[in-house]
């Protein structure tokens, strides 16, 4: 057994970090540069970096991740990369022909001090072609990090603020799926909002299959939009830790007031989205919507017995973390552990308030956690279910606990990136994951005599 | 074929060749990838992490911020008989702070908080990128921590920048010689050690077998399904095998010189190179017995796959082949291997393939075949369509890319499930392919 050397006890650990729930920055800046249509993710450090968040990335959305790489040598790391970052912005439009590049940094590239702002003032560009990057160091963060900081270089470098609104909703979704990004965009024309969505990977990480392989496929924020996202009349930080930065930002370079809010996972989650474009747009929430929110408390219902007082596990990044507990809550269900890689007190406090809400007591939250830390936790105090990524599988098999893959990355599943976690549908598709993982396992373990139709 | 060749760098025309017209120096390989290209390589912590990992019940601690560690947790797919230590993710995960004033002191906890729970007899710690350009001097770390602890702390230095995978396996092989140098024997035992597999899906049980039916010992796996109190019994072998010469080859020309260890390069893969390898172990060995056993061995095991090939070669035949691997003694076994299951290769690539590896593969290959050094996916999709490919076999990154094009793709590298090494290797390499190739989902593309 892999986790043979997980002890009940828990030691205190200051310095080694074991089965990590997070990774770094610039992979989070490449999946946000992957949602500009036509744009060129480029990491700038060794080529290593590059390749590995775009293997990242493919074994969990199964799709090409394109993105270029400074591929620093041993030279660069004494005198600098500016003679390379200049030499590869030259290659990637001479070859790949984008029209924006997204630059984001390295550890590497960080620590020797490279000024990208200054390289890319000073590098020629060509015409109608745009550079940008985020500062996005390794050692600082995770990549939820990395990503709202990649969507924050997009609006510091571009977005521009007329003196004319536009009208329209500036919607930043946290780090999500493809498939959640798509059932944002369903809810708001459902609600008839105009609006723009930076960024959004829907059409580039699950593009259809046409037989010609698309090197920028039709999906992504055009670039015009992100330019006008400055003359929105209010911006909508869905996902409150990883995008209140970016909301911020796009606040101090246009003036577009901003609200956060947590991701519409669960059913209040999903009612504050819609009622918060509901009171943009002065609409009545849509037929459609109300007829999905009654079908979910229909379900809800239905389920209910199934659900109360489990105890669940879940881990993973810290606004769907926080997503995922609050279905789980209103479910009648136990969080017992909510975990995550990411460090960052706002969690902590977020997840106490929570569970406050619903009055439940004997939780543990933690950021800066690991799935050693995790393991140890249910080895001292077991669980019924667990929701997260696909490493904590071995823990699902050491402790034969049933799992329920939701988050990032999900390697070793396949479709979960073109479905949505997300509002109501996202809801009860999420219900009918965690049910059948509890029931199928009741089929399976219970006793002969106590097995029927129906349990 | 000029058509295709307009939208690729100036820069990368060398190291793409026709096998029609490669005259003059031929391909330009083993160099930096071109800045700015969106190169399918590694890094050299990479290459040094994938060839150390597959140690069981060592304790691998990657000394940076936590992605290089959560990048390569459990990435290499192999498989143990003992120890499951190794698909553990061990990091300092360096934050801001220790940037600032140095991983060192930090470093030296990991280890102690290792060495106070558990005792490991070897700990592998890996200096990534930001390593030395922070001044952490872990050769020094590692000393105090082996003093302190009386186990081995064996630092690998593997930079990202240093340059690209191969470079990695090289601080690997170090990282071997080091630990087996104490254990330097002039008294050699009747037995051989297995270098370059790394037991993906069982393989190295596959060739141990093969070894055991013509009667030869193994000393040591070097390094799948291989263990601290097996791996240090190396030197006293009288004979190293080196399946993947790119990675391997240093480490058995440095356990040559320096414990008298001769070596030959062999390849399991297809029948025609399995039986070649099993053939020249025999007579390198020169005993009698062994080189009978391995004629009987290998000529009942082809015979049984001819019936076998013969049945799926009418699915196969004709069929078009492209090749992107890592290193040179993959792709050309793959060659070998279509060519008995009557498929052409016409597109063929490594990431790091030497300059005499390309040799041989233009030397296997049609007049019309490209031949690739270190492409992107730009340039694979060109030439794959040109080509008409109707199969690619590579690895992770390159899936999705042959989806897209309709092209159907086999994974010959760390996600493989089913072993395609050797004569059983054979038959599931032949079943991929066919079932890829003749599956019914292509008809909806």
């Amino acid at each position: 057994m892999m986790l043979d050397l997980t002890t009940k006890e828990i030691k205190k650990r200051s310095a080694l970090r074991v089965n990590p729930l997070k990774t770094c920055q610039p992979v989070g800046a490449m999946y946000a540069a992957l949602g500009v249509h036509r744009c060129m993710p480029h990491s700038h450090g060794s080529q290593g970096c590059c390749s590995f968040h775009r293997m990242y990335l493919t074994r969990h959305f199964k799709e090409p991740a394109i993105a270029s790489s400074s591929s620093f040598t041993e030279g660069a790391s004494v005198f600098g990369g500016g003679s390379n970052i200049k030499t590869s912005v030259k290659n990637i439009f001479d070859i790949y022909n984008p029209d924006i590049i997204a630059v984001h940094t390295t550890c590497l590239s960080e620590t020797i001090g490279d000024d990208l702002n200054s390289y890319i003032h000073d590098m020629v560009i060509p015409t109608g072609k745009i550079v940008v990057h985020a500062s996005t160091p390794s050692y600082v963060g995770s990549h939820i990090t990395g990503y709202g900081n990649m969507v924050s270089g997009f609006i510091k470098y571009l977005a521009k603020k007329s003196g004319v609104s536009n009208g329209k909703l500036a919607i930043l979704p946290g780090f999500v799926n493809p498939g959640d990004m798509r059932e944002m965009k369903m809810i708001l024309s459902l609600m008839d909002a105009d609006f723009i969505m930076l960024p959004d990977t829907s059409g580039v990480l699950d593009a259809p299959m046409t037989g010609a392989y698309e090197m920028y496929p039709s999906g992504g924020t055009k670039i015009s939009d992100i330019v006008s996202i400055g003359d929105c009349k209010l911006t909508l930080a869905i996902g409150e830790l990883a995008m209140e930065n970016a909301g911020n930002e796009l606040k101090r370079k246009c003036g577009v007031m901003y609200k956060t809010l947590p991701l519409p996972i669960g059913i209040e989650a999903t009612d504050a989205f819609i009622m918060a474009i509901s009171e943009s747009t002065q609409s009545n929430v849509a037929h459609e919507l109300e007829e999905q929110r009654g079908q979910l408390v229909d379900i809800m219902l239905d389920s209910h017995p199934y659900f109360s007082n489990k105890s669940v596990a879940i881990y993973g990044d810290p606004d769907s973390v926080l997503g995922l507990s609050t279905l789980c809550l209103e479910l009648g269900m136990i969080p017992k552990y909510m975990l995550t890689g990411t460090t960052g007190e706002a969690f902590n406090t977020k997840a106490q308030e929570l569970l406050a809400k619903f009055g439940i007591e004997d939780c543990v939250a933690k950021s800066s956690s690991d799935l050693f830390e995790l393991h140890q936790l249910i080895k001292t105090n077991s669980v019924d279910l667990m929701i997260g990524g696909t490493h904590g599988k071995f823990i699902a098999r050491a402790e034969d606990i049933p799992l329920v893959r939701a988050g990032f990355p999900i390697i070793d599943r396949y479709v979960h990136s073109y479905m949505p976690l997300i509002g109501y549908k996202g809801a009860m598709r999420l219900i009918e994951l965690m049910l059948n993982a509890l029931m199928d396992r009741q089929d399976r373990d219970c006793e002969d005599e106590d097995m029927e139709m129906v349990m | 074929m000029t058509g295709i060749n307009s939208n690729i760098l100036a820069d990368r025309k060398k190291s793409i060749v026709y096998k029609s017209g490669c005259k003059g120096d031929g391909i330009t390989c083993d160099t930096e990838s071109v800045t700015g290209s969106v190169s399918q390589r590694a890094c050299v912590f990479c290459g040094a992490r994938v060839v150390l990992n597959p140690i069981t019940d060592a304790f691998h601690i990657v000394h940076g911020p936590i992605g290089c560690a959560s990048y390569t947790w459990d990435i290499r797919g192999s498989l143990s008989s003992g120890d499951e230590l190794y698909r553990n993710s061990f990091s300092t995960d360096l934050s801001e702070t220790d940037i600032v004033f140095g991983g060192e002191k930090k470093l030296a906890a990991a280890i102690d908080e290792v060495m106070k729970h558990y005792s490991p007899n070897v700990i592998f710690v890996y200096a990534t990128c930001i390593v030395g350009v922070i001044g952490d001097d872990i050769n020094a770390v590692c000393k105090t921590a082996e003093q302190k602890h009386n186990i081995r702390v064996i630092p690998v230095l593997s930079p990202g920048f240093a340059g690209h995978k191969s470079m990695g396996y090289k601080a690997a092989c170090n990282a071997i010689m080091s630990l087996v140098s104490p254990y330097k024997s002039e008294q050699k035992v009747d037995g051989i050690n297995i270098l370059g597999d790394f037991n993906l899906a069982g393989e190295m049980w596959i060739i141990q077998n093969y070894l055991k039916q013509i009667g030869v010992n193994v000393v040591s796996r070097i390094t799948g399904d291989a263990s601290f109190d097996n791996i240090i019994k190396a030197p006293t072998a009288n004979l190293n095998i080196v399946q993947c010469a790119g990675s391997m080859t240093y480490l058995a020309k440095r356990m040559e010189e320096e414990m008298d260890i001769p070596f030959i390069k062999v390849s399991f893969f297809g029948i025609e190179d399995t039986t070649d390898s099993i053939m020249r172990i025999a007579y390198a060995l020169g005993n009698d017995a062994c080189i009978r056993k391995a004629k009987e061995f290998t000529k009942q095991q082809s015979s049984k796959l001819k019936t076998f090939l013969d049945k799926y070669k009418p699915n196969l035949e004709g069929k078009k082949a492209a090749i992107f691997v890592g290193g040179g003694f993959k792709a050309i076994s793959l060659i070998r291997q279509f060519k008995e299951l009557k498929i052409e290769t016409v597109v063929v690539g490594t990431q790091t393939g030497k300059k005499e590896d390309y040799e041989i593969i233009k030397s296997l290959v049609n007049e019309n075949t490209i031949v690739l050094d270190d492409t992107n996916p730009s340039e694979l999709e060109q030439f794959m369509l040109a080509m008409s490919a109707d199969i690619l076999v590579g690895g992770v990154k390159e899936r999705p890319l042959a989806y897209k094009l309709g092209i159907a793709f086999c994974d010959h590298n760390h996600e493989r499930k089913q072993p395609l090494l050797g004569y059983e290797g054979v038959i599931n390499f032949t079943k991929e392919i066919n079932l890829t190739i003749n599956s019914p989902v292509w008809r909806y593309t």
